[in-house]
């Protein structure tokens, strides 16, 4: 036996979730279509009890962290927080598209074994620890997420968000490929641990730069990112809803995990050479990102907008590398978890408002919510707040973190610019604030009417609103989960 | 490391059906180019002391691959394209870009993997097509079955590749497994003419 | 003598040109073309590495890519059929429903 097996018990949670996907894609075959509700909920429980096994395996792992299939894997707080976050955004999606998919002419068993499988491939993301692992698993979850985008393919849109998506992904994994490629040569390895190991003693040569940079440019991208974010906002506006609710989320936490998996813990070593870059394109992404969201009135590629000027903030996080205390990390998970809450109810009030007809996509579908339905616009403006970072919501005490973290390594100018550009960012945010509260609008829209929504849309706003007004908590969980890394 | 008549004349395919690719206006005849760009490919493969990759690139690449782009070209109408430009209105200036960031780049590749040292070390093709494994023998003495480790060396690139792929990347390689279900179904959903159910 | 850094110009002359025709190309079917060159790249350099080191991950990691290669060409050829039978069209920027 090469492996012992223990490790099997590992992974136990990614098996489960995997099985679960292929017997949803059997079960889909004698499911008709009014019935389709079941595999949603069967989908659901998945991820449950997925999270249940999350927990199990790792009581029964022992002391973490511990590493598994030859370095091949490593089950640690770090990837454990991921994964927590990411079963949960499957568990969201899934709750937004119930009726979305049911009203649509297209079936739900490979929708929703697609959102299964890629959300295994985001689970091994956030383990990966090795360069083979961590690019398998990449592709395992950009793959099903190309189909997704273009899963309702009759409509021109869709497909062409799929094409979109499909072009510029497959040529960044070429470019992260190859990056890989030039730093394997240099360093004679693949796993993380021996990349650092190769850099702490020996003097690599020059093109492990290049290496490094093309490495970058992949995560860039699949952060959406300057200068790789263009096809964020056509992915985001030509997906079906739920999934570019989907994709502003569960992707980029993935995208981040292995980001500051790789750069931490592998070019740790080598964090002059790219700290430079990262600051570069952040900077570059939140001008992008929240100049380029206050020319949008389609509300989808508002939000596609603002989920790259918010990957920009999230950047300043990997600045702060050779802080002791770790905050550089610790700010970042702080932020995601955020990140995710306020951004999956943003896209829920879309989602919500475009049930009733093909509408909800532009800002005037948000006139007079408030007197329409009080709760959903109260929750709106509680998500609007936190993705301008206004106490006491979640997203200030990411922001906030997050801009101390870029001040304590030294990056003032970036710090400056972020809280810039957070201003700039109220004014597109207030427009759709403005149009719930102070336009009149037409019709009615009870929250009866979508009882799946809604509650996720409940859990989005409380988890917003938990996090900002008794942030202590989820600080001190997310600083137990740091990765072994140092400068 | 390699009889220089082979290395220039396998990489001149390359970069010939490479150039080919891009430059032709015809899917089809790019399709063909690129056929020869990873026969090249494949040759080169074999100066490396890589006959396992060599193989499997001329059977996945040439065969699978290449198959399923033929397919899809007589699948979507390629005339309806002739005629019309086939690159980019801004294409001359963005090769012009592109080949002064490439030449930079290249240059600092090629420049410091000269220098680096690694071109220096002599290469050791030995390891790789020999693998050192460990297993259980299990042997009958006095009738009593008697179970001992043995470790023992492996000759062969294929045997060493297989055994690395199923010993060393067997996470990775399951992964990937479930990479290739989704590749299907997703192949099927969105290829599909009609996905409705009718009932 | 023809050593690793032969095989890396070469490998990165590759890249280059699978990187200009994914910028240059219209057609969508030529620009998957293009990316599977970039992934031969990857490849050729990987395999130079690993001769050169002496070591099997970089052979194993080519496996792994031509892997990924098959899985992706398939779906972007699923991806162009569809879009084909919607539109007539296999170029990228007929895809202009979404502003870009």
């Amino acid at each position: 036996m090469p492996f012992p097996a223990g490790d099997t018990l590992l992974i136990l949670p990614e098996l489960f979730l995997t099985a679960a996907a292929s017997f949803v894609l059997l079960w889909a075959t004698f499911v008709s279509r009014p019935r389709e509700r079941g595999l949603a909920f069967f989908s659901i429980g998945a991820l449950a009890a997925t999270g249940l096994l999350l927990f199990v395996s790792a009581r029964m792992a022992g002391t973490l962290p511990r590493s598994a299939f030859g370095g091949m894997f490593a089950m640690d707080r770090f990837g454990l927080y991921f994964k927590g976050i990411l079963l949960l955004v499957g568990i969201v999606t899934i709750l937004f598209s119930l009726r979305f998919i049911s009203v649509s002419p297209y079936p739900g068993g490979e929708y929703y074994g697609l959102i299964l499988f890629s959300t295994v491939g985001m689970l091994f993301m956030a383990s990966g620890t090795h360069l083979a692992s961590i690019v398998v698993a990449l592709e395992l979850m950009a793959l099903s997420q190309y189909v997704l985008a273009g899963y309702f393919k009759r409509e021109t849109k869709s497909l062409e968000a799929s094409a979109k998506y499909f072009v510029l992904g497959a040529f960044s994994s070429g470019v992260l490929i190859y990056g890989i490629s030039l730093v394997y040569g240099a360093a004679g390895t693949l796993s993380l641990a021996g990349i650092a190991t190769a850099f702490t003693t020996a003097k690599p040569p020059a093109f492990l730069v290049i290496g490094i940079i093309f490495v970058g440019c992949g995560m860039f991208f699949k952060i959406a990112s300057a200068p790789f974010h263009v096809w964020a906002p056509d992915v985001y506006e030509g997906a079906p809803t739920p999934i570019s609710a989907f994709f502003a989320v569960g992707p980029k936490l993935a995208a981040y995990a292995i980001f500051a998996r790789i750069f931490f813990v592998g070019f740790g070593p080598r964090a002059g050479d790219w700290s430079a870059i990262i600051a570069a394109s952040a900077a570059l992404t939140m001008v992008v990102g929240n100049v380029g969201a206050l020319m949008q009135t389609n509300v989808k590629r508002l939000l596609g907008y603002s989920s790259i000027g918010h990957a920009g903030y999230a950047l300043l996080g990997l600045l702060a590398y050779g802080d002791a205390s770790g905050i550089g990390l610790w700010s970042i998970l702080v932020y995601l978890l955020a990140y995710a809450f306020m951004n999956l109810g943003a896209f829920g009030l879309v989602i919500l408002l475009e049930s009733k007809g093909y509408a909800g996509e532009s800002v005037d579908d948000f006139n007079g919510l408030a007197a329409k339905n009080p709760w959903l616009a109260a929750a709106m403006l509680v998500f609007l707040l936190s993705l301008a970072g206004i106490p006491p919501t979640a997203g200030f005490v990411g922001k906030y973190f997050l801009f101390s973290a870029a001040m304590k390594a030294g990056w003032f100018w970036l710090s400056l610019l972020a809280v810039l550009m957070s201003a700039v960012s109220l004014f597109y945010y207030f427009r759709i604030a403005r149009a719930m509260y102070l336009v009149e609008g037409e019709g009615t829209l009870h929250w009866r009417e979508e009882p799946a929504v809604s509650a996720a849309i409940a859990l989005c706003a409380a988890g917003t609103l938990a996090m900002g007004i008794l942030p202590g908590p989820f600080v001190q969980f997310a600083r137990t989960c740091l990765l072994p890394f140092g400068p | 490391m390699t009889a220089p008549f082979f290395f220039w004349f396998f990489a001149a395919i390359v970069v010939f059906g490479a150039v080919g690719v891009v430059a032709m206006r015809q899917p089809v005849h790019s399709a063909l180019f690129l056929l020869l760009s990873f026969f090249g490919v494949a040759a080169l493969f074999i100066t490396l002391n890589a006959e396992f990759l060599a193989a499997v690139q001329v059977l996945v690449y040439a065969g699978g691959i290449m198959v399923l782009f033929l397919f899809t070209i007589m699948l979507v109408n390629i005339r309806r394209t002739a005629g019309q430009p086939y690159v980019h209105r801004q294409a001359g200036a963005a090769l012009l870009v592109a080949f002064f960031l490439l030449a930079v780049v290249g240059g600092t590749i090629v420049a410091s993997s000269r220098t680096s040292g690694l071109a220096d070390a002599p290469a050791d093709p030995a390891k790789l097509s020999t693998t050192t494994i460990s297993r259980m023998m299990t042997e009958t003495v006095d009738g009593k079955t008697v179970k001992t480790p043995v470790t023992e060396q492996v000759a062969g690139n294929s045997q060493a590749v297989a055994w690395g792929l199923y010993r060393d990347y067997l996470l990775p390689f399951e992964v990937a497994s479930v990479f290739l279900l989704v590749a299907m179904i997703g192949a099927v959903v969105l290829g599909k003419r009609t996905m409705e159910h009718v009932d | 003598m023809i050593g690793v850094t032969h095989y890396v110009a070469l490998s990165f002359l590759l890249f280059a040109i699978g990187v200009t025709g994914v910028l240059i190309r219209r057609n969508l079917l030529t620009v998957l073309m293009s990316i599977e060159l970039i992934l031969n790249a990857a490849n050729l350099n990987l395999i130079a590495f690993s001769r050169q080191l002496g070591d099997l991950n970089g052979q194993l990691f080519a496996v792994f890519v031509i892997t990924l290669a098959a899985g992706e060409a398939a779906i972007g050829l699923a991806i162009i059929i569809s879009m084909y039978r919607l539109k007539g069209s296999v170029n990228l920027d007929d895809a202009s429903e979404l502003k870009g």
